[in-house]
Order: structure tokens, then sequence, then C-alpha cells
């Protein structure tokens, strides 16, 4: 092998990457100013609707109950609920969002209260819609209450303690440390990103400097020069492995400003406020991440990065056009995705067998390792594994560039 | 010099089969001229072309280029060798320079002896007003002329100009005709092949008319015209190939 020609094809792939707007976009802008963009305008876009839902007063309608004053009167003075007229229309109001919620009183509610005899009352609400949410909770929340107070009123005119209610108490505590939590909670999303932005920022070049050489005939320029097949191989391979390791590690530090300014700007304000409702428990327990085991996981990429780079070219060079490796490569994504996102399954634990199957592997491992689990058989047997497979995939890269059915495919 | 011996590519194809691109092509180039493959579109001759620049591999047969084997070392008979071809294309992200300088490297030349020669070609090929511009807005013209620089930047002895002056208009081919009888002047052995009738009997010293896949007649053009009877090259062509008869 001529390392010096290598360099040649390598230095001049990146001069012209460098150049190619296409590129450029999925190497560093998108990972560098997108996510970040897209991460605070989502942040502050969703923090703002929620507040604004909060703050507002939700639209009730009740149905019945007009011979129960007692519980219509205690609902009116609801501070955040709006009582308007009732329609027979409530459910398709509801589904228009003209309507948040209902609430449906049986008849002689109070009388039954008053005697002691069961009751019950139905909300109506658009499952997954913010505002219906809202007012669905708010009006769960005000019965619970009501029924509370009519037993605490009941026990105390028979002289029974409250305590009959509640003999124990029933407490939980986390004891993980919070890279643990952070782990289990994120700790399968981060392998998902970094496999797709790696196998992404391969993409683009891997598709260009082969098919899209053929097609725009520059490749048969390059293979009547002197230098071998294995050479330009290795070159255009070592480029698309730099442009997936670049798009990773930019997207890696772009991602962790994001998230440490996100965690102040947004998180810990959300975190906060399911603190207050968990009675302040939560505050001390927000989830982090190990540094070193992030870092570990950005190591793991390498291999994994030398299996995209070397499988993508080897699949694009098979294409007449970049256009039919576009139709090859496109559905990869998911091919790719799935193995990472089967890893953020409950009980989809890293064992010697899935260590060997590449993609999922790695993603398990990254899973363990944010979470600050360094189990060094498993992280060597994956290394290792994904290294035998990033070889083969090079292997069959550089015997396409031997094969003129493929080079000369018309 | 270059000779081919019973040169043959046969091609498999799903719909049509074996298709023999090239069957039993026999010829020998010598230094200082210029030998024209002459034949329509789909003859043959770009597949015997890349076979001499070891793009593909001939099926059966074998050639010898600047006394190397095709076989034995691919890799030395295309340091020896300039190949041209319409399908080989130049990067439009790079300058005129870099394309040059790229070529010169993947050949092994010392960077003040790729400045010596760039400056040379682009002397000799009036490119000196657009060598430091991007490829991608160059005219058909100045793309050729950059093409041919970057298949002689290595000076080779063996030269393969398939259809050079494709899509030129006058000027540009006039200068590409010149520059290419200036190469044999050097002593260098050229391949011309094109299906312009004008420019082989212009610039040819040996013509070889190739139809579907085989070498039908060769000779120089004067000789052809007497073994047909015909008064011009086309009618040469026309008669070699059959689709006229010969009286």
């Amino acid at each position: 092998m001529n390392a010096r020609q290598v360099f040649t094809v390598y230095a001049k792939e990146l001069t012209d990457t460098l150049r190619d707007r296409r590129t450029l976009m999925s190497m560093f802008v998108v990972p560098t100013l997108l996510i970040p963009v897209i991460f605070f305008a989502f942040g502050a876009f969703t923090t703002k609707i929620v507040r604004k839902a909060r703050s507002e007063t939700q639209a009730i309608m009740v149905i019945g109950g007009d011979d129960s004053p007692g519980i219509r009167a205690a609902l009116a003075s609801h501070p955040k609920l709006k009582i308007v007229p009732t329609t027979d229309d409530f459910r398709n109001r509801i589904s228009e969002k003209t309507l948040r919620a209902a609430v449906e009183i049986p008849h002689g509610f109070d009388q039954a209260i008053a005697e002691g005899r069961p009751a019950s009352v139905k909300i109506f609400t658009y499952e997954g819609e913010l505002r219906s949410g809202l007012a669905a909770n708010e009006l769960d929340r005000f019965f619970r209450d009501y029924r509370e107070k009519l037993i605490l009123s009941k026990l105390s005119k028979r002289n029974i303690p409250r305590s009959i209610l509640k003999p124990f108490d029933i407490t939980r505590q986390n004891v993980a440390p919070p890279e643990k939590v952070g782990g289990n909670l994120i700790g399968g999303l981060i392998p998902c990103v970094i496999i797709l932005l790696s196998f992404s920022g391969a993409m683009y070049p891997a598709m260009d400097l082969t098919a899209g050489e053929k097609e725009r005939g520059t490749m048969e320029t390059l293979l009547c020069s002197p230098v071998g097949r294995r050479e330009i191989a290795l070159g255009k391979f070592f480029m698309v492995l730099t442009a997936s390791l670049a798009t990773v590690v930019l997207s890696a530090l772009s991602t962790a400003v994001t998230l440490g300014a996100g965690v102040v700007l947004f998180a810990r304000d959300a975190m906060a406020t399911v603190a207050q409702g968990a009675g302040g428990a939560a505050r001390s327990a927000l989830p982090a991440i190990d540094p070193t085991g992030f870092l570990l996981a950005l190591a793991m990429v390498l291999p994994l990065a030398v299996l995209f780079s070397s499988g993508l070219i080897a699949l694009s060079l098979f294409a007449k056009s970049y256009k039919e490796a576009q139709s090859y490569v496109s559905p990869l994504v998911i091919v790719v995705l799935l193995p990472a996102m089967l890893a953020t399954l409950p009980g989809v634990d890293l064992n010697a067998t899935l260590a060997c199957v590449p993609i999922l592997n790695v993603a398990l491992l990254c899973k363990e390792l944010v979470s600050g689990v360094f189990n060094w058989g498993y992280i060597s047997l994956i290394f290792i594994s994904t290294s035998v497979f990033a070889a083969l995939g090079l292997i069959l890269a550089e015997r396409m560039f031997n094969r003129e059915s493929v080079l000369f495919r018309s | 010099m270059i000779e081919a011996r019973q040169l043959t590519k046969v091609f498999h194809d799903r719909k049509r089969g074996e298709v023999r691109a090239v069957d039993s092509v026999s010829f020998t180039c010598h230094p200082g001229r210029i030998y024209g493959l002459l034949g329509v579109n789909g003859a043959g001759k770009t597949t015997i072309l890349r076979m001499l620049a070891t793009l593909l591999q001939p099926t059966s047969g074998s050639a010898r280029v600047a006394g190397i084997e095709l076989t034995d070392n691919p890799g030395a008979v295309r340091a020896r060798l300039g190949f041209l071809a319409a399908s080989t294309a130049l990067y439009g992200r790079l300058t005129a320079r870099e394309t040059i300088t790229y070529f010169g490297r993947l050949h092994g030349m010392r960077p003040e002896e790729i400045t010596r020669r760039t400056d040379t070609l682009a002397a000799e090929l009036r490119m000196e007003d657009f060598l430091d511009r991007r490829v991608d807005r160059f005219s058909t013209g100045m793309k050729q002329k950059t093409s041919i620089a970057r298949t002689l930047v290595h000076d080779p002895d063996v030269i393969i100009l398939d259809e050079p002056t494709l899509g030129l208009d006058v000027l540009a081919a006039r200068t590409i005709v010149a520059f290419v009888r200036d190469c044999r002047d050097r002593g260098k052995t050229v391949i011309y092949s094109t299906h312009i009738m004008s420019e082989v009997e212009k610039l040819c010293d040996t013509i070889a008319v190739v139809h579907g896949g085989r070498l039908l007649a060769e000779g120089s053009h004067e000789e052809l015209k007497q073994r047909t009877g015909a008064s011009d090259m086309e009618q040469v062509f026309l008669r070699t190939i059959g689709a006229e008869a010969v009286p």
C-alpha cells in the first residue's frame, strides 16, 4: 500500500468536500447550529405554551346536577374553572377545543352524599390535549378535595381521629446516584443520537465520492491514473470517516453546551414544578450523565463510524448515480436506528451474545457508560466485534473498487 | 509503442445475453505516429481504449503498452500512459491548477516538477487566463484543455485520446488538433479515436476502421481510398463497413 497516494487522494477529497454545500450542511451547519436552535426554540416555545395554559381559566360544562346546588356552587367558586352554559353537543365541543372538559353530576348527588349513598361523577376530556388535560386535572383535584372534606367532616362529627384513614405512611427514596438516574432516563437517547449523527455524517460524502463521481465521470478520470484501487478506496474511506466523526464530535460539543444552557433555562424549571408536586423530593435527584462514560461512548463511535463509512462506500459505489445511491442509503437510516431504539426498551440488557450484534451492542454499551457502569469485558468484546465488522466493510469496499462491473455499470 | 494482439472483450448483459464488444482486434502503434480509430458510436472504440488504459480487463488476447504487458503491471502501464476520454470528466470544485497538481501528485511528481510542467502546458494550450478559476464555471473548450493538461502532466510516452474535440468550437478544436500534432512531432505514440472523418484525414498517419467490435481495415488514408476506390474518408468508411457498395 502506498500511504503517500492514500494521503493525496484523502487531501483532495477533503478540499473538494469542504467546498460542497450539501456536505457542509450535514457536517457543520446541522450539528453545530441547527440542533441548538431547534432545542432552544422548542424549549422556549413549550415552556411559554405550558405557562400560558396554566395561567388561563379553563372553560368547562356541568352536565346535570340541577338538584344539587351544593356541588354546583362549590364548582362555580373554583378560581381556575369557568362554567359555561350547558348544551347537548359538549362532546363535539371538547373535540373541537371550544370546550376544555365537562363533568356529569348524577341526579340527586347532594342528597346521596348527605345520606351516605354511593354516587359517581364522570369527567369528559380530550386525551392528550394540553388545556383539556389541565381542566380535567383541576376537576379531578376538586372532587378529591371535596370528597376528603366530606369524609373529614363525617369523622369529626363521630369523634373519630383523622389517622384512622391513614394508619401508616408510604415514602419512596431514590438511592441511585444522579448519573444512573440520568443514564436510565436519557441513556437510551444518547446512543440513538450518536448513531444517527455518525451515519448521517457519513451518508452524503459516501454517496458523493462514489456514485456522485461515477455520475459526473470523475471516477474514470481517477481510475486511469497510476494510483491503485486500494489507495483510492482508502483515501475516500478516510474522508467519509472524517466527515462522520466530525459530525459526531461537533454535535457532541454543541449538544453539551446546549444541554448545559437548556438545563439552566428550561429543565430545572420543569423539574422544580414536578418537585413541588412531589413534595420537593425530586429537586435533589436531577438526572445527570457520567462525563467519563460520555467520553467513552464517543470513543465507541470510532469503530461504528468505520463500519458505517466502509459499508456506505461499498453500497453507494454500486449505484450508477447519486439519486440511485440515495434510494439505497435512505432506508438504511431506519435499519440503523432500529437496533439503537431496541436498546432503549426496558429489559434489553447487555450480554455476551448481544455484545456481538453490530449497532445494538454499541447502543446498549453507551447506555451503561453514561450511567457510569464500566464493564471492561463487554467494552473490549464490543470494540473487537465492531472492529471486525468494520474491517469486513472496508474489505468489501475495496473489492467493489476492483470490480469493473460495478465501476462501469450502465 | 502499443501492440494489441487479438484483444477481445465480452460483456454479460441480462437482457441481451453475451455481448462481444471487441472481437479479436490486433494493431500496432509506433512512436512519432498518430494511429486513428474511426468508428460510429458503439463500434467498440472506447472499450478498446479502456482495455489499453487498464480500466477494463480483456476477456482474451493481450496488449503491451510502452513495453509493459497490460495484465502484468496495470499501475506501471497507467504511469506511462495519458488517457483522455469523453467519459473522463473533471472535478468541478477544483481549479484547473489544482486539478493538474492533483494528477501530478498521483503520478509521484515533485512539487517543483508539477509547477514547471503546469506552466508549460498552460502556455502550450493557452490556459493562463483561467488556470486559477474553478472548473465548474468553465466553457467546454476550457474544460477540454484542462483535461488534456491533466492527462499529459507526467509527460507520458503513450497518449490515448478518445473524441478529444467532441462538442468544441472551431477555435478550441483547432488548438487541440495542433497540440496533438505537436505531441507526435515530439516522438509520442498517439491513439486518436473519433467519428469525425475530416479530422482523421488531416491528423492520422494510420487509420483503422472499427465496426461491430471488429477492426475491418487499416492503412493510411491514401491506401484506404485506393483499396475501396473512394474519393473521401466518408466514402472509405461507408464502403468498409458495408453501408455502401464498392464499385
